[in-house]
């Protein structure tokens, strides 16, 4: 009897203790920019699985572009309901913060994933293969390179349509990194948005062998640094009993009630600063800082450029802003341990890019480098730690993701017999056969060098000031240094386009379609609307500067 | 009232924006339409001196506002004008000579085919002009002083077909930069001292300022004084400046710009006022260039040299009497507005000589004009007589009271200025009794030219005449109507101020100097170029004769001192450029490419190393957060 009773207790707690938990909140409306791109990515799937082959192209680029752009459409709207600032709050059950950076940095990334799918669709390029016009993409992913059945493949027509669900997912893990308002959500929409780039980058079209290296050097790297990242959160964890932004950062400034077991493990500073080490490496990994550079170079010259273009331009955006939400947020109390090191880190990266870049002879390791120089004059903006910092970073990372993305862009279209001719020495004279061409891209260099009336003067002033103004004058100095020195390599690339003699075997400029096209004028309208009126865009970026907590 | 001074400027500049733009269209009425709108000019300021007469004290002085130009902070620079006395006097001289000399030049240049373009540089330069001594601050002085730059050079050059014409023009626009770059300094100099550039704060603030700036000031004013006056030893462009049509020299290289320096001295009295020193570099200037244009205007045989030598040494009257301060600033003005008339007189004369005898300028191929232009001999010899100072006209009042002056500046240097201006009185009537003797008098000289046309002197027509025996009047009665009554003097006084010197020599016995220096220099002019034939080739001279030729040696000067001088540091600076410049540069670039070529070998394509290094890294993090904790 007794036992029944017992039994029927527990039976009642249970239930009890069932109701009280309460079902998760989940503000739908405001999580809607990930939610239309993640659903957009699963249409796309369907696609593939349900569409016949030869209608899946156009059906695909519908999807993507559709998707993104309505995804974008709910990001204004949410950012005109005030949840860039006086309503900004946390959503999801404290899983994903929606404020003015993140709705900011996903209206880049949007923006950016549009303009990728533009390059990823652009079918003129390449000579037609047994009458279809085909893309960068390989036929068959799973092909062997050279095998009989990979010619079969080319033979029947086939193409990697799925390239576009796997960017559409990777949009949607970058849309939630920066917004990531815990460390295992930040965990899981790293791994979303990295797996499917991956993938991307095993898949060119020619020199498969070359991208299926580079995709795999990444996936090593990618996995070790995560590796690391979830090391140092499991440290947090330890350390602040919650992986919260929020819950660790009132840990750290004293204002959580702890108990008692808590108290005792938080005493222990080694473990927040080992974690914050640890996950701060994770995160500098994706944006490509010195020492954890290394796969950069080898990665962008082996994907797809496409590829290369999106994830050049939208990875950056989406790291910064996640390593922006974990230093202001999280860390904001720690700044004396983390912005030292962080000196460190981003000289090493400003002087070590911008001089490995000058004896690079292939354009898209060049980029590679020059990207890595960027990010750490991006990083001397996220050191200044005021809301200056905050908006300058912003408007730099979406300055230089256009930039980034329409030079790739052009970078696409110089080719001859072997595919894409990425070696320097090929683009002698090209200025003298394609004035246009090579005037496009000298806009995109001299942005890169941060050169007045483009968008790159405009971020680069903005970063440096706010870095001088938070006490890092050494930095901005060294920081103008590395600019001098990369300023060589750009300049050498526009002489060599302009003044020298065009070479007789010289490649060729395939015209694109109006999809390449459209990508590198976008690029080059917001280089230079960026670069002549910067102060709207810059206000822009100081009105969504605050983080919510 | 105030509104009608902006039209002032407004005429001719019009004028100049239609004819230069209005293409081939307005070649048959562009000098009339360049001449109407001077005329209008001259008939709004007169219209504004009637008025100004009407009131009296300071309700004479008009300031007109028209908009803020550059409201920059605590920059702030207004187009603003001033009409004052001083302006006045300067508006009515050069619309009224500029008006003449419009009238002249359609004849003049009736055959050239630029004629329509010429009247619009014409009138650009009247603009520029009055915006100069109309400014109410100092730098839309600066405007109208660059304009007034850029209106010579045209014109000078305007017969760039020839060498000598361009050349001569670029001379007088790149010694004129030297000058402007005073200017310029000047104003930066008053905006940081003073915080303002308008004339009323800046007088007004004088007082408190340090001696040192405005010494410093003044002799950046006296450098820009220098370049567009022509005063040593900026003056070795006025001679070449010969090159542009008469009409040109008349206006702008003899009555008007080049006198711009003398209102830039006079209008910042308050300046000099204040900086004694500089004031006496200002009257060293001005005794100086005074002798030597006297000196290279005795050796010239180009008539149109000749008059620039005479020039030359006038304005050094001027600016010497500017020098001297309150005692000296109306006399400056008086003579400058004599001379206006008188000198635009000459030249004109000289034109019209050089239009009968198919453009001759050598005064050795004249002789015996008198007889063939019985007009031209009249004016000109009324413009002589006025510039030697012969007793009653124009030059004879004005110059008299200048010398005065000098003696009255008291002790040593009152001597040493008033025996310099008594000398150049001296020369200046011998070379201008040479001027008219080797012109008007004597044997005719002239030959058939290498393709045997001989010239046929003959009168001008109407349309140079009329301004001419105009301007006559101006020579023989201004001078005159100004000392009667001291009425000029009582005229400026309000506006420059003015006190009496206490001469050491009284003015009869001045006036008895002037008149014995005339009689020695005509006299000598005439024993020498009189009684004697005048050779048709130059005898060789003597050595001062020969220098003077040669404008005293300036162009040589310049040559060994400047160019030589600059090509010396030039090339110093090109070595220090190629060796020492490129060579840390290049260097560094090596340096920074043979790291790069280390570094890059990091790179080496293993995923292992590559991961070794982000191990490595990592430790190296965290090694680093902990040692900024020291918690290790």
């Amino acid at each position: 009897m007794s036992s029944t009773m017992a039994v029927h207790s527990l039976w009642t707690t249970a239930a009890t203790t069932a109701d009280k938990i309460p079902a998760p909140k989940i503000e739908y409306a405001q999580l809607a920019p990930v939610l239309i791109v993640f659903g957009a990515a699963v249409v796309g799937i369907m696609v593939e699985a349900f569409l016949p082959r030869r209608s899946r192209y156009l059906a695909q680029i519908g999807v993507s572009v559709l998707g993104m752009a309505a995804a974008f459409a709910a990001v204004v709207a949410l950012a005109a309901d005030g949840y860039a600032s006086k309503k900004a709050h946390i959503a999801a059950m404290g899983a994903v913060a929606v404020d003015g950076p993140a709705l900011f940095l996903q209206g880049t990334i949007l923006l950016v994933g549009i303009v990728g799918v533009f390059t990823f669709a652009e079918r003129r390029l390449d000579p037609k293969a047994h009458g279809r016009h085909v893309d960068s993409f390989a036929a068959q992913g799973s092909a062997i390179p050279g095998s009989e059945q990979e010619k079969e493949a080319v033979r029947a027509g086939f193409t990697t349509t799925e390239v576009f669900p796997l960017l559409l997912f990777a949009v949607g893990g970058m849309l939630v990194f920066p917004a990531a308002n815990d460390l295992l959500t930040l965990f899981v929409a790293l791994e979303v948005f990295s797996l499917p780039l991956y993938l991307l980058c095993a898949l060119a079209r020619r020199r498969r062998v070359m991208s299926q290296e580079a995709a795999v050097k990444y996936f090593l790297l990618g996995a070790f640094s995560s590796a690391f990242l979830l090391f140092g959160i499991a440290l947090l964890y330890g350390y602040a009993g919650t992986v919260t932004y929020s819950g660790i950062a009132s840990v750290i400034d004293g204002t959580a009630k702890l108990t008692p077991a808590l108290a005792s493990s938080s005493a222990n500073d080694a473990l927040l600063l080992i974690g914050t080490a640890l996950v701060g490496m994770g995160l500098l990994f994706k944006v490509g800082a010195v020492p954890f550079h290394m796969w950069t170079p080898d990665v962008y010259e082996g994907a797809p450029t496409p590829v290369t273009g999106f994830m050049a331009a939208a990875t950056k955006v989406a790291a910064f802003g996640a390593l922006l939400r974990l230093l202001y947020v999280v860390l904001p109390d720690l700044r004396w341990d983390w912005r030292p090191v962080l000196w460190g880190v981003a000289i090493l990266t400003m002087l070590v890019g911008a001089i490995i870049a000058v004896t690079q002879t292939d354009v898209k390791r060049m980029l590679a480098y020059s990207s890595i120089a960027h990010a750490g004059f991006i990083l001397a903006g996220v050191i200044a730690a005021s809301p200056d910092g905050v908006s300058s970073v912003l408007f730099y990372l979406a300055a230089y993701s256009f930039v980034t993305i329409g030079a790739f862009a052009v970078v696409t279209l110089v080719r001859d017999a072997g595919g894409e001719a990425t070696h320097l020495s090929k683009w002698a004279g090209l200025g003298r056969r394609s004035p246009l061409v090579a005037a496009v891209f000298a806009v995109f260099l001299l942005a890169f060098a941060g050169i007045p009336l483009t968008s790159g003067f405009a971020g680069k002033f903005a970063v440096f000031k706010a870095a001088a103004q938070g006490g890092a004058v050494p930095l901005v100095i060294v920081g103008v240094i590395s600019s001098a020195i990369a300023a060589f390599f750009y300049i050498r690339v526009i002489v060599l386009m302009f003044f020298s003699e065009p070479k007789a075997d010289g490649p060729t400029v395939a015209v694109p379609s109006a999809l390449t096209s459209t990508a590198i004028a976008v690029g080059v309208a917001v280089t230079l609307a960026l670069g002549l009126a910067p102060q709207y865009f810059l206000d822009l970026a100081g009105q969504a500067g605050v983080f919510v907590r | 009232m105030e509104n009608l001074i902006g039209l002032l400027v407004l005429a001719p500049l019009l004028g100049a924006g239609v004819l230069l733009t209005g293409g081939r269209r307005l070649d048959r009425t562009g000098h009339w339409i360049g001449t109407a709108l001077a005329a209008a000019s001259f008939v709004i300021g007169v219209v504004l001196f009637a008025g100004m007469l009407g009131r009296s004290g300071e309700g004479r002085t008009l300031q007109s506002h028209l908009f803020s130009w550059v409201p920059v902070g605590g920059f702030q620079a207004d187009v603003a004008f001033r009409l004052d006395q001083l302006s006045m006097t300067f508006v009515l001289l050069i619309t009224g000579v500029g008006t003449l000399i419009h009238i002249y030049s359609i004849g003049y240049m009736e055959h050239d085919e630029r004629r329509r373009r010429f009247f619009g540089y014409l009138n650009l330069f009247l603009a520029a002009m009055l915006l100069l001594v109309l400014a109410d601050n100092y730098l839309l002085l600066y405007v109208g002083w660059e304009g007034v730059g850029l209106a010579s050079y045209l014109l000078i050059g305007f017969w760039q077909h020839k060498p000598s014409a361009a050349t001569a023009a670029k001379k007088a626009f790149i010694v004129n930069r030297v000058g402007d770059v005073g200017l310029s300094i000047a104003i930066m100099l008053m905006f940081t001292t003073f915080g303002t550039f308008s004339f009323g704060p800046v007088f007004d603030a004088v007082s408190k300022a340090h001696t040192g700036i405005l010494t410093g000031i003044g002799f950046m004013l006296l450098l820009a004084a220098c370049g567009k006056s022509a005063q040593v030893p900026l003056q070795s462009w006025l001679g070449d400046a010969m090159e542009g049509p008469t009409p040109v020299s008349a206006l702008i290289h003899a009555a008007t710009m080049v006198t711009a320096g003398v209102y830039l001295i006079t209008r910042s009295g308050a300046i000099f006022n204040a900086a004694p020193d500089a004031q006496t570099a200002v009257v060293t200037v001005g005794a100086v260039t005074l002798l030597f244009g006297a000196i290279v205007g005795c050796a010239k045989d180009d008539i149109k040299k000749a008059l620039a030598g005479s020039t030359m040494s006038q304005i050094g009257y001027m600016i010497m009497a500017a020098g001297l301060g309150p005692i000296g600033y109306v006399f400056a003005i008086m003579h400058l507005v004599t001379h206006g008339f008188f000198k635009a007189g000459l030249f004109l004369g000289a034109g019209s000589v050089m239009h009968g005898m198919n453009d001759e300028v050598d005064m050795r191929k004249y002789g015996g004009l008198r007889k063939f232009m019985p007009v031209t001999f009249v004016t000109f010899g009324l413009g002589y007589l006025a510039i030697i100072g012969f007793p009653g006209l124009s030059g004879f009042f004005s110059k008299d009271k200048i010398i005065e002056a000098a003696f009255a500046k008291g002790g040593t240097e009152g001597w040493i200025l008033g025996g310099a201006a008594l000398l150049g009185a001296a020369i200046t009537a011998f070379y201008m009794t040479r001027v008219m003797l080797m012109t008007f008098f004597g044997e005719k000289r002239w030959e058939p030219d290498a393709e045997g046309h001989e010239p046929h002197p003959h009168e001008s027509p109407k349309s140079m005449t009329i301004p001419m025996i105009v301007l006559a009047f101006g020579s023989v009665f201004a001078g005159g109507l100004f000392s009667l009554n001291s009425s000029f003097l009582k005229w400026l006084e309000p506006v420059t101020g003015h006190a009496e010197g206490h001469s050491p020599v009284s003015a009869a016995t001045v006036t008895a100097g002037t008149m014995v220096v005339l009689v020695l220099g005509v006299g000598l002019a005439w024993l020498m170029y009189g009684r004697r034939p005048v050779p048709r080739t130059a005898p060789r001279g003597s050595l001062l004769t020969r220098a003077a030729r040669r404008d005293l040696l300036q162009d040589d000067f310049n040559h060994v001192v400047l160019v030589r001088g600059g090509e010396h540091l030039t090339r110093s600076l090109v070595y220090l450029d190629h060796s020492v410049v490129d060579g840390v540069v290049n260097g560094t670039a090596a340096s920074v490419g043979g790291l790069s070529g280390r570094m890059r070998r990091l790179q080496n394509g293993y995923v292992r190393s590559y991961a070794v290094s982000m191990l490595g890294g990592t430790a190296v993090l965290i090694a680093a957060t902990l040692l900024m904790r020291g918690v290790a």
